[in-house]
């Protein structure tokens, strides 16, 4: 391609791209401009709502160009491409012909509504809605991702369901919500699985693609399972039968919505996918038995209940869902032909169904009723919108000269060709009786409504309403003539339109758009179908008893009576399992994991054992049997609390023997000090708590629960013991962190390396968790003490007997002049901890100690009052030091973290190292020693509330200061 | 000394998993310090046991045992001070608040919940 083509054909497709966003974007983006308008008055709001539906449908028209020569609009943005999911839209005829329905009548709809809704009523939130609504549709058609398309699906239930329940005061509309919703979403859902397969099987979720392979699609074993799952999806939404129920439900809607949602757009998405997917779906022997009998059901069965409707709008619900019906059974034909009526039927039937709707709201609106049996005689109150509706009433019954003649035409042309279960007359007969009923309900309308004579007793004086009201259906019924009187304007378009649906899958039939065929069958059915109609309707009132008194399954009950039972079922399971007893979560916990990783062990296997057991000597014997012994005598003696913390903290003891005996010196280390914080720990939590635990669980029950630890005990001794036994399968890391430990982090305790290098980030995080442990029970303080909790810890008697001397001049004396001792051995274990055991975690530990100490000697009035430093500002200078030392690196455009050393030497010392790692150990030790002392001060503040009495002094006995006067000495400062 | 350390870590599995389903706040939050204990063992067991041979590099010594469980390790016994240390927070906090320390809700008469 010469370079000046190249460039001007990126240009166009530049341009194009944009276009097709803003097509998609625009309603949602203008979707939040009716709500902020809403203040500025109605014609405001809707005039806004107006110009962006408008943009949006010129945005379109400027594509129609490149429809009309055939080309495909693309636009592309990689959204997650690992998942396969990309923003990528896509634009044909199809996809035109649905964008044009839906934005097109979306403004005739907006200026409908304006006049249509009552001042009481939110204008601003209804339009938010409907273009939430509009733009989620034309995503749907415009999508070339199935991902995509997807969530616009959803998006559709979900903004349908607030278009449905937009009348919030009324039952009918939150239950036909509630209804809509569940169906739709539940099909939905289907829907997702069903993309999900066929991607597999495509290679790709793109529309393009998988558009391209027919063949191995309906080759692949999945191809059904996909196939069904996608058409729950596509009946659902589109009201086919057994899922027709919503729809007449969702007539609670206020009328604008019946007519844009449940006649034009919304449940012909599911009839669009239909048609999207017929290239590489149709065809098939299931394909043509599910969607031609889905179809033929539906239409017959919606046109039957129609006829007895008294409501208008539950007339048109029922029509709608029997012409849904007729679509969807042309596409179920699988054939060309078929595929061209239902497109050249879903232009009809968008246009004077509509107009039906809009004519039954002004109706509505007019005369303050919708039931038939109150109406009659408007032809002379409202004669436009008699003329209205009844052009468009007798199109949907199939009158020549009017649009739904001529694809009601080719419809019945097609059945006398469609063979089903291997009856030629099978489809044509029931064709002929659906479309009989529907020219029956067709001539109800008019007659019932319209003719007869003009009655007194309507709720309000009927008259034709302002041309606001009139104007939108009026428009659509000269499209009803129009294409009726000249189908040749519409057949180039039906055929661009038919052309894209078909793909490469079949040619788009020669056939002209006719209204004289000649005396072929489809005439003499059309004809029979009107006759019939007329006999129909004059035979109304006995048939109308007869149906009247006839049982028949309530559609509604049984809905509910599923959904209760699914909600009893549901609540049955989950509060069986979800009782709100942690005893329970904790068994089914531990059961779920024994039974779970025993499968595990029976189905895995289990190689031969590559390691020796090494022998023990008398002292792990020894260790081992006091760490059995004390656990076993904690199980058996818990109840007397205290001696259940003295014995678990012998386990944990033994625990940290265990550590060092096993080459851990660093776990011993930290385990120790761990045990120390966490007795000081519990003791406090026991000055509050209870001393004994009753004795209150039944035999049984404890004989079930030893049952599972025992199982628990086992599993786990299982496992550890073969683990144990067994070398890694792979070379485990730990070869490298040896190999570079000295040479990468300047470090010879691979321990210490490890946490501080080349798992710093990991330590990062694990800082900061501990922080917001202890920021967590500091909040839990603060609400304690702020709530009536406190009133009672003010007038609490303590359990035990209070020390005579609570601050012993003995301890007091001696943790202060251990204090400068342990701040040393901290000090120096920090430092050492690169190289030997040690490190940030055990110093900060071991200083905590040191800090707590004084609290328990001194109190914490006078421990308190010389702090200078509140420990939520450690914690936070801990975590910053150590974030501050990863971003560092940044600065010398390593990743985060990367850290460095460097030796040093001062005369006369020997040299040392430097490393960016000590700073970041730094970090840890501040934010374990906030951590660890924050946590213990919080638990000794609410003791401190319990024993108000408590003196600033450190100790309550002091031979230097005379009794009653404070201490000249200590620097003295009021508790606060 | 594999089978003392898988037995030790199944004795206080089981001793931890039966406090843990006693009903008051005190033995569960005792029974959880000893399923830490067991934990903890066991992920330092995956490192396999090796005596007397610390990972703390020297030049006169070729083997070591396995660092990164005990690196692990290491934070999980601070990080499970910090979760001992909220849970019994809680449960003093709800022990201060009702003066009960039942592990679970009392069973009380309750109305049949379900959908207007």
């Amino acid at each position: 391609m010469p370079s000046i083509l190249k460039d001007r054909f990126a240009l166009t497709l530049l341009g194009l791209t944009l276009s097709l966003f803003f097509i998609v974007a625009l309603p949602f983006l203008g979707a939040l401009l009716p709500g902020l308008m809403n203040a500025a008055g109605r014609a405001a709001c809707a005039g806004v709502t107006f110009t962006v539906s408008l943009a949006a449908f010129i945005g379109l028209l400027t594509n129609l160009p490149q429809v009309l020569r055939g080309e495909l609009v693309t636009a592309r943005v990689n959204w997650m491409p690992e998942l396969g999911l990309n923003f990528t839209l896509m634009l044909d005829g199809l996809g035109f012909f649905f964008a044009l329905l839906i934005l097109g009548i979306g403004l005739l709809i907006i200026a409908y509504a304006r006049h249509y809704l009552s001042r009481d009523d939110n204008m601003g939130e209804f339009f938010t809605y409907l273009l939430l609504f509009q733009g989620a549709m034309v995503g749907i058609v415009l999508s070339d991702n199935i991902l995509l398309l997807l969530v616009f699906w959803e998006l559709t239930s979900l903004s349908s369901f607030l278009l449905i329940g937009y009348w919030k005061h009324l039952p009918e509309g939150r239950q036909g919500a509630r209804m809509a919703l569940t169906v739709t979403g539940m099909g939905g859902l289907a829907m997702i699985a069903g993309m999900l397969i066929l991607g597999q099987i495509a290679g790709s979720y793109d529309l393009s693609v998988i558009l391209q392979n027919r063949e191995l699609i309906q080759a692949d074993p999945l191809y059904l399972p996909a196939l069904i799952l996608i058409l729950l999806g596509c009946f659902t939404k589109s009201a086919q039968f057994p899922f027709h129920f919503w729809l007449p439900h969702a007539m609670a809607a206020p009328t604008p919505v019946s007519a844009y949602l449940h006649s034009a757009t919304m449940v012909k998405a599911g009839i669009f996918l239909m048609a999207r997917m017929w290239p590489v779906l149709s065809g098939t022997p299931e394909w043509f038995a599910i969607v031609t009998t889905a179809g033929l059901v539906t239409m017959v069965l919606g046109a039957v209940i129609a006829l007895f409707k008294h409501d208008l709008k539950a007339l048109l619900a029922f029509s709608t869902v029997s012409h849904l019906g007729l679509i969807t059974m042309l596409l179920g034909t699988g054939t060309a032909f078929g595929a061209m009526a239902a497109v050249f039927h879903i232009l009809n039937h968008a246009t004077f169904k509509a107009a039906l709707f809009m004519s039954a709201g002004i109706v509505d609106h007019e005369a303050h009723t919708r039931d038939i049996r109150r109406l009659g005689g408007l032809r002379t109150l409202m004669p436009l919108t008699f003329v209205i509706a009844t052009l468009a009433a007798l199109s949907m019954a199939g009158i020549p000269l009017l649009n739904g003649f001529l694809s009601k035409e080719m419809m019945l042309e097609e059945a006398t060709h469609t063979v089903l279960f291997d009856s030629p007359w099978l489809v044509p007969v029931l064709a002929t009786v659906g479309s009989l009923f529907s020219a029956a309900y067709c001539f109800r309308l008019i007659g019932h409504t319209f003719l007869g004579k003009v009655r007194d007793d309507y709720p309000s004086k009927p008259h034709d309403p302002n041309p606001g009201m009139w104007l939108p259906p009026a428009i659509l019924v000269v499209l009803v003539v129009l294409i009726g009187v000249a189908p040749f304007l519409a057949e180039p378009f039906v055929k661009i339109v038919t052309g894209s649906l078909l793909g490469e899958a079949a040619e788009v039939p020669k056939a002209y758009f006719k209204i004289w065929h000649g005396l072929v069958p489809a005439l003499f059915m059309s004809i029979a179908a009107v006759a019939g109609g007329l006999v129909l309707m004059l035979a109304f009132k006995p048939l109308s008893n007869i149906w009247e008194t006839a049982p028949r399954p309530e559609a509604k009950v049984i809905f509910e009576g599923i959904v209760e039972t699914a909600a009893a079922l549901a609540r049955g399971f989950t509060f069986g399992l979800h009782n709100g007893a942690f005893s329970r979560y904790a068994m089914i916990s531990f059961v779920v994991i024994v039974a779970v990783g025993y499968h595990a062990w029976t189905s895995g296997t289990i190689g031969d054992a590559t390691r020796v057991v090494q022998a023990a000597g008398p002292v792990p014997i020894a260790g081992w049997t006091m760490l059995v012994a004390a656990t076993g005598a904690l199980v058996f003696m818990h109840r007397n609390r205290f001696l259940a913390l003295i014995l678990i903290g012998i386990v944990g003891l033994m625990v940290s023997i265990g550590f060092v005996y096993l080459s851990a010196p660093d776990l011993a280390m930290t385990q120790f000090t761990v045990e120390v914080v966490t007795i000081i720990l519990l003791l406090l939590a026991l000055n509050f708590l209870p001393n004994t635990t009753p004795s209150e669980s039944t035999v049984l029950r404890r004989a079930r629960d030893t049952g599972v630890a025992i199982a628990g005990g086992l599993a786990a001794f299982a496992l550890a013991y073969h683990y144990m036994l067994r070398d890694a399968v792979s070379t485990p890391i730990s070869e490298f962190h040896l190999a570079n430990s000295y040479k990468g982090g300047g470090g010879t305790n691979v321990v210490n390396v490890i946490l501080v290098d080349f798992r710093g980030f990991d330590t990062y995080g694990e800082i900061i968790v501990l922080g917001i442990a202890a920021l967590l029970i500091y909040a839990l303080t603060e609400t304690l003490l702020r709530g009536p909790v406190r009133a009672r810890l003010l007038n609490r008697i303590p359990d035990q007997p209070r020390a005579g001397d609570m601050h012993p001049m003995m301890m007091v004396v001696l943790t202060r002049v251990i204090m400068p001792v342990v701040l040393m051995v901290g000090f120096y274990i920090f430092l050492r901890g690169h190289n030997e055991p040690g490190g940030g975690f055990i110093a900060g530990l071991v200083v905590s100690i040191g800090v707590v100490m004084q609290y328990m000697a001194s109190g914490f009035t006078w421990t308190s009052a010389r702090l200078k430093y509140p420990y939520h500002g450690v914690i936070g200078a801990g975590v910053l030091v150590a974030g501050f030392t990863g971003i560092g690196s940044w600065f010398v455009t390593k990743p985060f973290l990367t850290s460095d050393f460097t030796y040093v030497r001062i005369p006369p010392f020997d040299k040392f190292e430097l490393a960016t790692a000590a700073l970041f150990d730094v970090g840890v030790f501040l934010a374990v020693v906030g951590a660890v002392t924050l946590s213990l001060e919080s638990f000794s503040r609410l003791a401190r509330r319990a024993n108000a009495d408590e003196t600033e002094h450190p100790m309550d006995i002091n031979p230097a200061r005379a009794e009653g006067s404070s201490d000249p000495i200590e620097p003295v400062k009021e508790g606060g | 000394m594999e089978l003392l350390v898988a037995s030790a870590i199944g004795v206080m599995t089981a001793g931890g998993i039966y406090l843990v389903l006693r009903l008051r706040t005190f033995p569960v939050i005792l029974g959880i310090s000893l399923l830490t204990y067991a934990v903890n063992v066991f992920l330092f067991s995956s490192g396999r046991l090796t005596i007397g041979a610390p990972p703390v590099l020297s030049d006169d010594v070729t083997t070591y045992t396995d660092p990164l469980p005990q690196a692990l390790v290491l934070t999980a016994i601070v990080i499970s001070f910090g979760m001992t240390a909220v849970a019994v927070m809680i449960g003093l906090g709800a022990f201060l608040g009702s003066d009960d320390d039942h592990i679970d809700d009392q069973p009380e008469p309750r109305e049949t919940e379900g959908q207007p």
